[in-house]
C-alpha cells in the first residue's frame, strides 16, 4: 500500500486529502444545519432530537471519531500545505498583485480556515462539552437552555456570527475547489457547481449565524 | 580559391536523393555510441537533428544560447508550412511544390536540392502529427490546408496563428525524449564564438558560458551550425532581439564560405515603424493576404483617415499590376510594391505605410468567420498599435525578415569546411533568391529531420574522422582568440553604446541595400560601414566585465560581427548586376518596374571566401537547370 | 505620429547576483506612449551604459509574445495589468503620466534569481524531459491522415499546446506552483490520440518532477489563469488532477 501513502503525499494527492475531508465536512455542515434549525420550533423538538441521538450514544461516538478525524485531517493537511507553499516562495513581492487575480474568498482561505478552526474549539467547548460532560441542564435534557444561555451573551453570539460569515467565505471557495481537485471541471457544468457552492455558503452562513441572532434579538421572553 | 564541390548525385532530378540514399555509407549502428556530434542551435533544424541523431544512437551535444531550447525564433513562425500531399486535390505535387519553390526563388537555388526539399515535405507532416502537433483540423477531423503567397494551390499547413511554435515545441520535445535517455546532452546558456578547425577539419566549437562568462571547449567528429538567419544586421527586422550571425560568422572567417548574402527577404506585411527607440519589427502572418486587400489611395499625400476614402479614390494596387495572384503575389513583389506606392508618395496617412484591408471579406464571410481565422493576429494588432482592424485597415510595410544566403553548403549540407554542416536558415541552400511564405518551416524541418542524419552518417562512415581532445594546441589557440577579442571588447571604453552602432549600421543596411538597391548607393554603404567598423572598435563602449552575466558584452560581440557582415553584404549585392527576387538592383529592371534577371552572367552562386577584414575572393557555383526552364517570373 | 510623452517613476530590482542582496533602484523616465514596455527598458539601459554604468539584466527575446522568454512582475502582476499578453507586448499608452512602477522578477523557490531580473526557469525544461513527449522517432510514423481527430478535441488540445513556458503562472501563484504550465502539457496530450499509448506514465513522470523542484500545490486561485499570456484555463489543472488519479488507480 506504499503508492497509496506515496500518491496521497504529491502535491496532487494533498488537494485531493483537502478535497475529499472538505466534501465530508460539506456534508456534515448541511446534518448540523438542519438539526439546529429545529430549534426554531421550540425546546421540545430541539430536546427530544438531542435525546434520541443521546440515546445511540455509542453510534454517534464512533461518527464523532470519524468526524473528528476528518476535521483532523482537513486542518493538518491544510497547514501542511500552507508551510510547504509558503516555502515555495521564500522571498515574497514588494507589490502584492493577488487582489488583481484572485478573489478574495480563494486567496483568504488559509486564513479563514484557521478563524474557524479557533471558534471550533471555543464551540466545542461551549456545547459538546456542556452536552456531554455533565453540564447540569444537560443532565435533566434541557439542552435548548445551554444555548440560550450561551446566545444571550452578545459578544459570543458576535463572535459566532463573524465565524458563519467566514465560514461562508471558507465554503465558497471550498465547494467548487473540490471539484475542479476531482477533475471535475467542464463548460458546461462547472458554472452551476460554482453557483451551488455560492448557493450553499450563503444558506450556511445565514442558517447557522441566525440562530444566535435570533437569540440575541427576537427571542425575548424566556 | 576554395573548391566547390555540390557533390549533386547523378541521375534524373526525381530520383537523384533515393539514390544517394541509398549510395550513402551508412555507420554500423553498434558504432553509432562511438561518435560525438554537436548541434550549435535548437531551433526547428537543430533540434530535429538533435532528435533523430540522438534515437540514431550518436552522442549529440546540443547547445543553445537562450534559457530552454524552446525559445528559439523558429517559435514566432505564424503562418504555416508546406507540403505537397495534395490534399485538397487541387492538382498539387511534389514537382509543383519544387517548382514553385525555385521559381518563387526566382531560378537561383540548386535545383536538387529544392526538389529534395519537395519530397521529403510530406513526411514532415506526418512526423509532426505523430508527436501531437495539434494541425488544424476539419470537420471531418482530416487535416485542414491553406493559401500563402507564390502558389495556385493549397497546401500550407498549420496550427492557427502559431504553427512555428507548435512544430518547435514539436521538436523540442523529441529532441526532451532523447536527453531523458542521455543520447542528447544539453547545453543551455551557451553562446558558440568560433568553431575550432583543425588540419582543415572541423573539430569542434568554443563557447561562453553566459552565466560563468567562463569560455568553454567541446569537441566532437562532426559540427552541425543552426544557429539561423542574420537579419538583425539591419538592426529593425522581424528577427527575435537575440538572433546573430555571430556563429556563421566566426565559422566564416575560419574558412566556410557564406554564399549569396544579398538575398535578403523583406516581409511585406509587418507593423510600420512607430518611433526612434523601436527595438523590433512585428510581422503580421502572411496568411492575412488571403482576406485582406491591399491597398493606397490614388492620389499623392492623402491625409484623410482611411475610412474617409471613398472606393473609388483606392488602389489595388497588388490587384491591379498582378491580377492572377493579386493580393497573394509574392514576397519580393508585394514589398516592392509598397515601397514603390511609399516612394510615389502614398503611403497611409504620409507614413511608410500601406493599408491591408478586410472591409469586404467581412461584408462577405461576416465578422465571425475572420475572427475564427485571424482573431489573434487582430489581437496582437490592436494591443500594439491601439487600433481596431475589424473597424479600419492595418497599416503594414515591409521589413527584414528572412536571409536566404548564409554559408554555402553541398548537396549533403556540409560547408566548405569538412565535418562542419549547416542547416536551416543558416544555410543558403533551398530558397534561392526569394522565400515563400511556409517554406522556411519546410526547410528547418527537413534538413533536420530527414537530410543530415543521412547525410552526416555517411560522412562519419566515410571519412572516419577521429576526435581531437579539447587540450590540443589548437583548441586552446582558438579559445585564446575568444577571450583576447572579448578582453579588448571591454577595454575599449568609448563613447558610443553598442546600439546606437547597431542602429547606424542598420540605418545604412536599410537605405542602400535593403528593398532597392543601386550601384552607387552600395559603394557608399561599403564605405560608411567600413568606417563605422573602425569607429566601434575605437569608440564603443561595452560595460561590465567577462566573468559574469554580461549582456551588454553579448550584444558588443554580435555587432562587431554584423559590422562585417553588412559590408560582404552590399558587396556582393554590388557584385550582382541584375535583379532576381530580393535582391533589385534598380539599375535592372524592366520598363514596368519588374526584376530584371541576368541568366546569361549571373546563374550562379556567388559563394564568398574570408580573406580578411573587408577582404573576400568570390568564387562560383554554377547553378545548372535540367528540368525547369529558367523563365521570366510572372505572377500577372 | 509621435504622442507626447509621459512621465514614470520607476522603481527596478537590481541584486547583482544569486547570492547578493537586492534591492529596488529608482530611474525617472519620459516614455513615448507608442514605445512598449521593453523598448522603455533600452532606453534605459542605452543611457545607463552611456554612463558607463551596468545595463539592467532582463531577458527578452521575440518580443511578439510567443517566446516566453521575458516575464516580468509590474506592479505586482506578471506580464503587466493587461490580461492575455506576455510583457514584450505590453504597450505604454496603459500607463498614466505621474505613474509609479515596480519592476520585479519572477520570485519562486524554483525560479532563482541570476542577475537583476533574470531568473532561471530550467526546472520547467526538467519536467518537459521527464515526459512532455510522444515517443516516434523520426520516419517511423503513420500518414497524417490516417487518424482523424475532431475538431474540437484539436481545437481543445491547440488551447492546451499554446502555452509559452514563460512561467508566469508560477510567478502569480501564491504557492508558485507550476501546475497550469504541466497541465498544459498533459492536457494536450491526454486528449490527442497519439498521447494514449503513454497517457498516465506521461503525468506520473511529470508531476513527480515538478514536486521535486518545490514547486508549491494548486489551492485554485486561478491567478494562473488570469494572468497566463494565452489564456490557458485551469481546466487543464482539473484534466491533469484526474488523470492523475486515474494513472494511480490503473
Amino acid at each position: 500500500m506504499g503508492w497509496v501513502w506515496k500518491s496521497l503525499n504529491s502535491s496532487i494527492g494533498k488537494k485531493l486529502v483537502m478535497a475529499i475531508t472538505g466534501i465530508c465536512l460539506i456534508l456534515f455542515l448541511v446534518i448540523h444545519l438542519i438539526n439546529n434549525l429545529t430549534l426554531y420550533a421550540g425546546p421540545d423538538l430541539f430536546n427530544t432530537v438531542v435525546k434520541n441521538l443521546d440515546s445511540i450514544k455509542p453510534l454517534i461516538r464512533v461518527v464523532e471519531i470519524i468526524l473528528a478525524l476528518i476535521f483532523i485531517l482537513h486542518i493538518i493537511n491544510g497547514v501542511r500545505l500552507w508551510i510547504e507553499n509558503k516555502k515555495a516562495r521564500p522571498v515574497k513581492y514588494t507589490v502584492n498583485g493577488s487582489s488583481k487575480n484572485t478573489t478574495v474568498f480563494s486567496r483568504t482561505a488559509f486564513i479563514t480556515g484557521s478563524i474557524i478552526f479557533i471558534f471550533l474549539v471555543v464551540h466545542l467547548n461551549t456545547f459538546w462539552v456542556s452536552f456531554n460532560l455533565g453540564h447540569p441542564l444537560a443532565e435533566s435534557h434541557r439542552y435548548y437552555d445551554i444555548l440560550v444561555e450561551a446566545f444571550q451573551s452578545p459578544i459570543y453570539s458576535g463572535l459566532y456570527v463573524v465565524a458563519m460569515l467566514l465560514l461562508g467565505f471558507h465554503l465558497n471557495h471550498g465547494f467548487q475547489s473540490a471539484f475542479q481537485t476531482f477533475g471535475w471541471n467542464h463548460k458546461k457544468y462547472f458554472p452551476l457547481i460554482e453557483k451551488i457552492g455560492t448557493i450553499y455558503a450563503v444558506i450556511m452562513t445565514i442558517g447557522f449565524a441566525s440562530i444566535p441572532i435570533y437569540f440575541l434579538f427576537f427571542f425575548g421572553g424566556k | 580559391m576554395i573548391k566547390l564541390d555540390a557533390k549533386v548525385p547523378a541521375g534524373k532530378l526525381e530520383e537523384k536523393w533515393t539514390n544517394h540514399k541509398f549510395n550513402m555509407k551508412l555507420v554500423n549502428p553498434a558504432n553509432k555510441r562511438k561518435y560525438d556530434v554537436i548541434v550549435v542551435g535548437t531551433g526547428l533544424a537543430g533540434a530535429s537533428a538533435a532528435a533523430s541523431l540522438g534515437e540514431l544512437g550518436y552522442n549529440v551535444k546540443a547547445f543553445t544560447f537562450h534559457d530552454s531550447a524552446r525559445r528559439a525564433h523558429s517559435i514566432s513562425a505564424q503562418g504555416g508550412i508546406n507540403a505537397a500531399k495534395n490534399y485538397q486535390n487541387d492538382g498539387d505535387s511534389v514537382y509543383r511544390l519544387f517548382y514553385d519553390t525555385i521559381k518563387g526563388g526566382d531560378f537561383r537555388a540548386r535545383e536538387a536540392n529544392v526538389y529534395r526539399l519537395a519530397e521529403v515535405s510530406n513526411n514532415i507532416i506526418d512526423q509532426c502529427v505523430a508527436q501531437g502537433v495539434p494541425f488544424a483540423r476539419e470537420y471531418g477531423g482530416l487535416l485542414d490546408n491553406r493559401s500563402f503567397g507564390g502558389a495556385l494551390v493549397s497546401r500550407t499547413f498549420y496550427a492557427r496563428g502559431q504553427t512555428g511554435q507548435q512544430l518547435l515545441l514539436g521538436a523540442y520535445t523529441a529532441m526532451n525524449r532523447q536527453v531523458k535517455t542521455g543520447k542528447v546532452k544539453l547545453y543551455t546558456r551557451r553562446e558558440m564564438l568560433d568553431v575550432v578547425v583543425v588540419d582543415g577539419i572541423a573539430k569542434g566549437i568554443v563557447v561562453r558560458n553566459l552565466i560563468t562568462g567562463e569560455i568553454e571547449k567541446y569537441s566532437a567528429h562532426a559540427v552541425i551550425l543552426a544557429t539561423g538567419g542574420y537579419m538583425n544586421a539591419y538592426f529593425l527586422s522581424t528577427n527575435a532581439m537575440n538572433c546573430n550571425t555571430t556563429a556563421i560568422w566566426r565559422a566564416h572567417k575560419r574558412g566556410a564560405a557564406l554564399a549569396n548574402p544579398c538575398y535578403t527577404q523583406i516581409h511585406p506585411t509587418c507593423l510600420p515603424v512607430h518611433g526612434e527607440n523601436q527595438s523590433k519589427l512585428t510581422l503580421m502572418s502572411e496568411s492575412l493576404r488571403n482576406d485582406g486587400r491591399i491597398w493606397v489611395s490614388k492620389l499623392k499625400n492623402d491625409m484623410r483617415k482611411p475610412n474617409d476614402i471613398p472606393e473609388e479614390e483606392r488602389d489595388y494596387y497588388l490587384e491591379r499590376k498582378y491580377p492572377t495572384y493579386g493580393n497573394l503575389s509574392p514576397r519580393d513583389i508585394s514589398s516592392r510594391a509598397a515601397k514603390e506606392a511609399f516612394d510615389d508618395g502614398r503611403g497611409a496617412q504620409g507614413q511608410e505605410a500601406v493599408y491591408l484591408d478586410f472591409k469586404d471579406a467581412i461584408n462577405r464571410l461576416g465578422q465571425h468567420v475572420i475572427e475564427e481565422r485571424y482573431g489573434n493576429l487582430f489581437e496582437i494588432y490592436e494591443t500594439i498599435t491601439g487600433d481596431n482592424p475589424y473597424k479600419s485597415p492595418m497599416k503594414i510595410y515591409p521589413a527584414p525578415h528572412y536571409a536566404m544566403g548564409g554559408l554555402w553548403v553541398d548537396y549533403n549540407l556540409q560547408s566548405t569546411i569538412p565535418g562542419l554542416f549547416v542547416a536551416g536558415e543558416a544555410n543558403f541552400s533551398d530558397h534561392g533568391a526569394n522565400r515563400l511564405g511556409a517554406s522556411a518551416l519546410m526547410q528547418g524541418l527537413a534538413d533536420g529531420y530527414f537530410v543530415i542524419p543521412y547525410t552526416i552518417g555517411n560522412y562519419l562512415a566515410g571519412d572516419k574522422p577521429t576526435l581531437v581532445k579539447t587540450d590540443h594546441p589548437e583548441f586552446n589557440k582558438v579559445q585564446k582568440e575568444v577571450e583576447d577579442m572579448t578582453t579588448k571588447l571591454l577595454s575599449i571604453k568609448g563613447k558610443r553604446t553598442v546600439d546606437d552602432i547597431h542602429k547606424q549600421l542598420g540605418r545604412i543596411m536599410w537605405n542602400k541595400v535593403g528593398m532597392g538597391r543601386n550601384e552607387k548607393g552600395l559603394k557608399e554603404a561599403m564605405v560608411e560601414i567600413k568606417a563605422l567598423r573602425e569607429e566601434f572598435w575605437k569608440d564603443v563602449n561595452v560595460v561590465g566585465n567577462s566573468k559574469d552575466v554580461n549582456q551588454c558584452l553579448e550584444r558588443g560581440a554580435r555587432v562587431a560581427d554584423y559590422l562585417e557582415l553588412g559590408e560582404l553584404m552590399a558587396l556582393d549585392a554590388l557584385t550582382r548586376n541584375e535583379s532576381c527576387g530580393g535582391h533589385f538592383r534598380e539599375e535592372y529592371q524592366t520598363p514596368e518596374g519588374e526584376a530584371l534577371r541576368n541568366d546569361e552572367d549571373y546563374t550562379f552562386v556567388s559563394a564568398w571566401e574570408f580573406k580578411d577584414v573587408g577582404k573576400w575572393e568570390l568564387n562560383k557555383e554554377p547553378l545548372e537547370f535540367t528540368s525547369v526552364k529558367l523563365a521570366t517570373r510572372s505572377y500577372k | 505620429m509621435e504622442h507626447k510623452k509621459i512621465n514614470l517613476t520607476l522603481k527596478i530590482w537590481r541584486q547583482h547576483g544569486p547570492k547578493t542582496p537586492g534591492s529596488f533602484v529608482e530611474y525617472k523616465v519620459a516614455v513615448s506612449p507608442d514605445s512598449s514596455f521593453l523598448e522603455m527598458l533600452d532606453d534605459i539601459n542605452n543611457d545607463l551604459e552611456k554612463k558607463n554604468l551596468e545595463p539592467i539584466a532582463f531577458e527578452s527575446d521575440c518580443r511578439e509574445g510567443i517566446c516566453g522568454t521575458c516575464g516580468l512582475v509590474i506592479n505586482g502582476q506578471p506580464h503587466g495589468p493587461i490580461p492575455r499578453i506576455a510583457t514584450c507586448q505590453l504597450h505604454m499608452r496603459n500607463f498614466k503620466e505621474g505613474d509609479t512602477i515596480y519592476i520585479e522578477p519572477f520570485r519562486a523557490k524554483a525560479f532563482p534569481i541570476i542577475k537583476d531580473l533574470m531568473t532561471d526557469r530550467s526546472a520547467m525544461d526538467r519536467i518537459m524531459e521527464a515526459g512532455g513527449f510522444i515517443s516516434v522517432n523520426t520516419g517511423s510514423v503513420p500518414d497524417g491522415n490516417a487518424i482523424p481527430i475532431a475538431k474540437e478535441i484539436a481545437s481543445e488540445a491547440m488551447d492546451a499546446a499554446a502555452c509559452i513556458g514563460c512561467g508566469a503562472c508560477v510567478a502569480a501563484c501564491k504557492n508558485a506552483s507550476a501546475m497550469l504550465f504541466v497541465s498544459a502539457k498533459v492536457s494536450q496530450f491526454a486528449l490527442l490520440p497519439q498521447g494514449q499509448p503513454e497517457r498516465y506514465q506521461r503525468v506520473e513522470a511529470m508531476v513527480k518532477v515538478m514536486d521535486e523542484y518545490g514547486f508549491g500545490s494548486c489551492s485554485n486561485t486561478y491567478a494562473c489563469e488570469a494572468e497566463c499570456p494565452k489564456g490557458i484555463s485551469v481546466k487543464n489543472i482539473a484534466r491533469m488532477n484526474r488523470e492523475y488519479f486515474m494513472a494511480k488507480i490503473k
